[in-house]
């Protein structure tokens, strides 16, 4: 991931990335998280993990809609920086909530249905985060788009993941459902009407490609 | 068991001070004659410790609960009349007038009626309990409350045979509780209820007061239930209305997610959540990196209650 010419706003991204971990750093040394202290935490790293996978999935709409070239880059760090949060979130309920007993462990994944979709969609950025880097994109060829589309999946399983654990307010998770709605929304209109073009192109041929 | 009491006031501050509502005096009063009978007395906390040997709390020195710091119990609260963070319901619930305040009693009792907090509270006598309270979210904590057992008040209003259940109702101020007047999520006001048995128990609890003091009203002052054996839910806050009944009430949860809130609500690692876990939680005050801790049936007073539901699938009544 070197950055290229065109892509100014890199540097201003990756450091502006760290800056929810800053905050929370700050917030832990000035005892500030709260009653609750670890799952203020947890809740924050998985907060932030759901906007940077919000933020990934906004750069090829906007990429779309404004003609601006080669923003592939920021997706990659967008995207990066989603699977980064999301393994805090995993290592806070692993090592600094639940203290490593794995049989604990075992038995809180089994019995709370919401963690499941968090598993779903962990993996899935996972394997996207290891096969990120233009090297990987070489190696997989047409397989890597492929794989990369996942991503919906695993929007759709962070919501539920988020959504299923909440008692009734639901205020501000609307409004997560709402982005990622609409964010995949425009891939299913973009789907849609390229579907729309390759049927009316094959009975009426050469005259559908001046529209 | 130390018990902070009253600071030493002069009487020319009692007589003309304002801030000192009644309640407040009554409370005092009452705590201060608690402190003094049991330094005078040891053998009178010694006496509840031999009502109950088992009791995961007691009343005097070896108590094994650490309380939770006052400080996290009192910015910790799921208060949704006023909002759904548990840390804003500490500054918003400030607005709730709650001196004076009455409690109306009614249903398959001799003695119905609508009584002052006040009357009623001079005719009790202050313990202090020292309870843990399981969130059904997950989280626990180990509260000092200062109360009576309910059973003591119920037997003054004289409840007849058929009195089966017992249905308590939270305050509706809309005025001052932001949720309330949006309508916000649940059925308002509040509804709780318990069977009689379980009410009548010597641990249930009215609270008035904790760590020594009067309640916070975002832990539900004037008057709230403490059922230490239930998830959190059903320890009902500000209570102003107490009605004894032939049958179950719809209570609030339950009537909002039947599948998930049962009307029991008895803590119980067995029993999943049906989209959480129930077996472990966290302790507030507990470290990082400390495990969380290993729920106990019944939050570890099945000596005590256990008996209650001996003939019942808790699978199936949860």
């Amino acid at each position: 991931m070197i950055p290229s010419a065109t892509n100014k706003y890199w540097w201003l991204i990756l450091a502006g990335g760290l800056l929810p971990l800053w905050s929370l750093g700050v917030d832990i040394v000035g005892d500030r998280l709260g009653s609750n202290p670890i799952q203020a935490l947890h809740i924050r790293l998985g907060d932030w993990a759901l906007r940077f996978l919000c933020l990934t999935l906004a750069v090829t709409p906007l990429q779309t809609i404004s003609k601006w070239r080669g923003m592939a880059e920021y997706r990659q760090l967008l995207g990066l920086y989603t699977g980064f949060y999301a393994t805090l979130h995993l290592w806070v309920y692993l090592v600094v909530d639940q203290a490593l007993q794995w049989s604990a462990i075992g038995g809180d994944i089994l019995e709370s249905r919401y963690i499941w979709f968090g598993v779903i969609a962990y993996l899935i950025i996972l394997a996207l985060m290891l096969t990120s880097s233009a090297w990987a994109k070489k190696q997989m060829g047409k397989y890597w788009k492929k794989l990369h589309r996942l991503i919906y999946l695993a929007a759709v399983s962070a919501m539920i993941h988020y959504l299923w654990q909440l008692k009734g307010n639901l205020a501000e998770p609307m409004l997560y459902v709402l982005i990622i709605t609409l964010l995949l929304g425009f891939r299913v209109l973009v789907w849609l009407k390229k579907r729309h073009f390759n049927r009316l192109m094959i009975p009426l041929g050469k005259r559908n490609q001046e529209e | 068991m130390i018990i902070k009491t009253a600071k030493p006031l002069p009487s020319s501050e009692i007589t003309d001070q304002t801030i000192f509502v009644n309640r407040r005096r009554i409370i005092k009063a009452m705590m201060a004659a608690t402190a003094l009978a049991s330094s005078l007395k040891p053998q009178l906390s010694l006496a509840v410790e031999q009502h109950w040997p088992g009791l995961p709390n007691s009343f005097g020195p070896g108590n094994s609960l650490t309380t939770t710091p006052a400080k996290l119990v009192k910015n910790y609260t799921n208060y949704y009349e006023f909002s759904f963070n548990k840390e804003d319901s500490t500054k918003l619930a400030q607005k709730l007038p709650i001196d004076p305040w009455s409690v109306t009693v009614s249903g398959e009792v001799e003695k119905p009626g609508v009584y002052d907090l006040a009357d009623l509270l001079r005719r009790q006598t202050l313990e202090e309990r020292i309870y843990r309270f399981r969130c059904v979210e997950g989280w626990s904590m180990v509260v000092p409350w200062l109360g009576f057992p309910l059973s003591n008040l119920l037997k003054e209003f004289r409840p007849l045979s058929a009195a089966r259940f017992v249905k308590f109702t939270t305050v509706f101020r809309p005025e001052v509780m932001p949720k309330q007047q949006a309508n916000a999520m649940l059925n308002w006001p509040y509804v709780e209820g318990l069977r009689i048995d379980e009410a009548m128990h010597p641990l249930t609890l009215l609270a008035v007061g904790m760590y020594g003091d009067t309640l916070p009203k975002q832990n539900g002052a004037p008057l709230r239930l403490v059922v230490p054996w239930k998830y959190g839910f059903k320890s009902i806050k500000a209570i102003v209305k107490i009605e004894l009944l032939r049958n179950a009430p719809l209570t609030t949860w339950n009537q909002a997610a039947p599948d998930e809130y049962g009307f029991y609500a008895n803590v119980n690692p067995d029993v999943p959540h049906p989209r959480w876990s129930q077996r472990s939680e966290r302790l507030l005050g507990s470290h990082f990196f400390s495990p969380r801790r290993t729920t106990e049936i019944f939050n570890g007073y099945g000596e005590q209650v256990a008996s209650l539901y001996r003939e019942m699938n808790l699978q199936h009544f949860y």
